[in-house]
């Protein structure tokens, strides 16, 4: 133990390492104990116990082996009070004391326990919310937000997930080969989703929502790492690197976001898009094609503007369509329309926005505002019913990280 | 963990099959499975079951026992048939039920047995 310091730095120090270990914490002990829900009510229990004690008998020198000892204990004791002392997984907790010890290093069961999120038994549509939630800490009423659904609603149904993955008996080990490539794109797209959240507070400061994107863009290494011959892996993290090598020329001193073609180029990261760019020609040597990897090369199209002051919009156009003939999403069809509109080719551009459903389109502010700051020429001569620039910018570059 | 397979098929899919030899190959197809899933040794019990028609479902209200002709819900489908296995974990569940000829025009529910109350002490 260190010397007791002021409460206020035991306060701080058990909301930093909530805010950088909760995650790694809760899904070693979800893994270990097979039971999410649990894993967070015992770390949830650990935590107040640290602002307790901390204050007033100074944080110990391994902050997060002491919350992992507190949360097992309590894992512990419901067991006992459940009766379940003979269970393995009781007995992999015992077994597991040497975390105890000074400077061990907790594994990492993060991305193990994103491959369970994605199992076959669990709804597709919950899956990334419940990965973003068990291993990144975000709550309910954020994703809310993010999902478009009430609170209440994610709330209840993240509940009712967990329960089942504790007593339905999912597989924890790794997934078969068959279910792998299905489960990784789900945990691809979760760690994109964090991504783009990470994205959102840029003009709000909130700092643990702003850490989402360096654990997006760490969960994506350890990725590329643990499963080298996966091109989507690979795609993914040069999607995000491209991202984040413009992140000082996406505002404008207003704080308005600029758009990806009107960036001031010396802004851009050049180490980080060269990575990206030889990222993605790793992935294209592995000839297994993929969104993520399309997603990509569109973005390294749009860095070529550094070297050529063109942005190569047919090809960016092509890009898209393949993507959109194999995975189409509204926002891929939205910039396809764009991409066509941007080399003159307004008929393909103005089919492909008329086959949209409007229903969909309805709040989706990027498509809206493409169409202002692109077809305001175009449209000038048609009556808008609804002329909409309110888009506010964090929501935007959340919704659509790679236009700007 | 023990897991109930239950077998539901629509019998407007033609199942089981009017003509004889498709009849006799879908028998075959379910003797082929019961074989091999009983030499596995993870069967703790399992049945056919008899049509719907034979079904009578009984209810207590108050006092009163009212006892009605046919199965608890009526649907297209129907339980035909069901397994107890104990497999380590859902994933082994779920390869045996895609395994049976329920799975191919009709559908296996998978569900987990609760675990038995704890011993009073």
């Amino acid at each position: 133990m260190t010397q007791p310091s002021s409460p206020p730095d035991g306060i701080d120090a058990a909301q930093r390492i909530a805010r950088h270990a909760y995650g790694r914490l809760v899904a070693w002990l979800a893994y270990q104990w097979r039971d999410v829900a649990a894993a967070e009510d015992a770390m949830g229990e650990a935590l107040v116990k640290a602002l307790e004690r901390w204050p007033t008998q100074g944080v110990p020198d391994a902050p997060e082996a002491w919350l992992l000892t507190v949360a097992k204990r309590e894992l512990l004791q419901t067991a006992r009070r459940q009766r379940l002392h003979d269970s393995p997984e009781v007995q992999a907790l015992y077994d597991g004391d040497e975390t105890e010890a000074l400077g061990f290093e907790i594994p990492d069961a993060r991305l193990k326990l994103m491959f369970v999120c994605a199992h076959p038994a669990i709804d597709a549509s919950i899956r990334t919310p419940l990965m973003l939630q068990t291993v990144l800490g975000i709550e309910a009423k954020q994703l809310a937000t993010c999902m478009l659904v009430s609170p209440k609603a994610m709330a209840q149904r993240l509940v009712r997930v967990k329960l089942k993955i504790r007593d339905a008996g999912l597989r924890f080990e790794e997934p078969e080969a068959d279910d792998l490539p299905e489960r990784l794109h789900a945990v691809l797209e979760a760690v994109y989703a964090a991504y783009g959240l990470g994205w959102e507070a840029v003009d709000g400061g909130q700092a643990e929502i702003q850490d989402l994107r360096g654990e997006a863009l760490f969960l994506g290494e350890l990725l590329c790492s643990l499963l080298p011959h996966s091109a989507e892996a690979k795609g993914l993290r040069a999607l995000m690197l491209f991202c984040q090598a413009r992140e000082r020329a996406r505002f404008d001193a207003s704080d308005s976001l600029i758009p990806l073609q009107l960036q001031n180029t010396a802004l851009w990261d050049q180490t980080l898009l060269d990575q990206a760019d030889a990222l993605l020609a790793q992935a294209f040597q592995l000839s297994q094609s993929g969104p993520f990897q399309i997603e990509a090369a569109i973005q390294s199209a749009h860095c070529q503007r550094r070297h050529t002051s063109q942005v190569p919009w047919r090809g960016i156009a092509m890009l898209y369509g393949h993507l959109n003939s194999q995975w189409p999403t509204r926002g891929a069809q939205v910039a396809q329309a764009v991409a066509l509109a941007n080399c003159q080719d307004l008929e393909a551009a103005a089919q492909m926005l008329a086959a949209l459903d409007p229903e969909a389109m309805r709040n989706y502010q990027p498509y809206w505002v493409w169409l202002w700051r692109t077809f305001t020429n175009w449209l000038a001569s048609i009556r808008m019913r609804k002329p909409i620039c309110s888009a506010d910018s964090a929501s935007l570059a959340r919704q659509a990280p790679r236009l700007f | 963990m023990k897991y109930m397979l239950m077998f539901y098929d629509n019998p407007a899919n033609n199942i089981p099959p009017q003509d004889e030899t498709e009849r006799n190959a879908w028998f075959g197809r379910w003797m082929a499975y019961n074989t091999a899933i009983g030499e596995s040794g993870v069967v703790v019990i399992g049945h056919a079951l008899q049509p719907p028609h034979t079904a009578t479902t009984v209810r207590m209200r108050g006092d009163q026992r009212q006892v009605q002709d046919g199965p608890f819900a009526d649907t297209k489908e129907m339980l035909g048939g069901f397994y107890v296995i104990d497999v380590p974990d859902l994933d082994e569940a779920l390869a045996w039920a895609a395994r049976s000829p329920a799975a191919l025009k009709g559908g296996v529910e998978v569900r987990p047995l609760m675990d038995s109350p704890p011993e009073p002490s």
